[in-house]
């Protein structure tokens, strides 16, 4: 559950993006970073291996202004995204208030996506969090790469795989080009807040 | 587990930090979550750090401590000490759910500092509410405001 401060009136949001391996998460990240730099007081933390792929998180926290006379903090993590790296996963995911799963488009991807999301059921199961509950938004990234000519699934396909028992709210976006990143992270925050006010009535 | 510290907990956790921790010379003081969130810092009013930052990995660097320990046949290990060329820093963990990190100068012993971390550990831990009386507090404050 999310920290409340009742002294200084602050409330600490944790969201994680996760996803397969190589879906775009560190990417989202990295846009809101440059979109919203002059508004986040510290640098992005980034562990990383030397060839560039998460290896335990990406962090930074994110002032969003006040609800109800509260500063909302949120501090948006990502994850690895690799199989082997699953208790690293399951660390950063302790205490999570909202999920945003980034799922790649790319047809070939397809299984990588179905494994990650079950991944990540069991994951929250670990911490008594059931995945139906949880504040939880799709994004289906990459849609850029159509232009290219690399064959994508089609939303109504990944709807149908990830999202027909779910019912989340979902977005077909693209990290590289901050297509729908920005309005993904807006949804996230604005269940989480909203789910956060739900639990403390 | 879910916790809380209501208004009055808080300060208390707070004065315990600065009289503990930062009147012996501890540059900074921080009380937070293994989610990574800080629940309460002190400061001797020079900290630069970007302590939210700071607090995420503590508590990533905290669970990956503790993944080690298990392999080892260990349950946990309570503490962790990473020492630097004018800065250093101490982690203790607090019950289950909390670790309390203190970074401090060559000016502090770090002998001295450990007896002192145990004695606010015990402190803090007589401070703790549970979630039920948090949320008692935080409408008791709310009722106030109307």
């Amino acid at each position: 559950m999310a920290f409340i401060n009742l002294k200084k009136k602050e409330v600490q949001v944790k969201i994680v993006y996760y996803g397969p391996g190589r879906g775009g998460k560190t990417t989202n990240l990295e846009y809101i970073f440059k979109k919203f730099q002059e508004r986040i007081k510290s640098d992005m933390v980034s562990i990383k291996t030397h060839g560039d792929r998460t290896l335990y998180f990406d962090f930074f926290p994110f002032d969003i202004g006040k609800i109800k006379g509260y500063d909302i903090k949120v501090n948006l993590y990502t994850v690895p995204g690799q199989v082997k790296y699953n208790a690293t996963r399951r660390l950063v995911l302790q205490g999570v208030d909202g999920v945003v799963f980034v799922a790649d488009s790319m047809a070939l991807r397809r299984e990588h996506n179905f494994l990650s999301l079950k991944n990540l059921q069991e994951n929250l199961a670990a911490y008594n969090k059931n995945i139906f509950k949880i504040p939880l938004v799709l994004q289906y990234n990459k849609r850029d790469l159509a232009k290219q000519g690399i064959q994508l699934l089609t939303i109504e396909r990944m709807e149908k795989d990830l999202n027909s028992k779910l019912k989340v709210p979902s977005f077909g976006a693209s990290a590289m080009s901050g297509e729908n990143v920005v309005p993904t992270l807006k949804k996230i925050i604005s269940i989480a807040v909203a789910s956060l006010h739900k639990e403390l009535k | 587990m879910e916790y809380g510290f209501g208004q009055k907990e808080l300060d208390r956790v707070e004065s315990i930090l600065k009289e503990e921790l930062i009147d012996i010379g501890v540059n900074v003081t921080l009380l937070i979550d293994m989610a990574g969130n800080i629940i309460a810092r002190c400061d001797d009013g020079n900290c630069q750090h970007d302590l939210y930052s700071l607090a995420a990995l503590a508590a990533g660097n905290f669970g990956a401590v503790n993944a080690m320990a298990q392999i080892v046949g260990e349950e946990n290990f309570t503490l962790l000490f990473h020492k630097g060329e004018s800065e250093s820093i101490h982690f203790s963990k607090v019950e289950d759910d909390f670790l309390l990190i203190t970074i401090f100068g060559n000016d502090v012993s770090l002998g001295f500092l450990r007896l002192r971390v145990e004695e606010v550990a015990k402190k803090i831990k007589d401070s703790l509410l549970y979630k039920t009386m948090l949320l008692a507090n935080l409408l008791d404050s709310e009722s106030d405001a109307d």
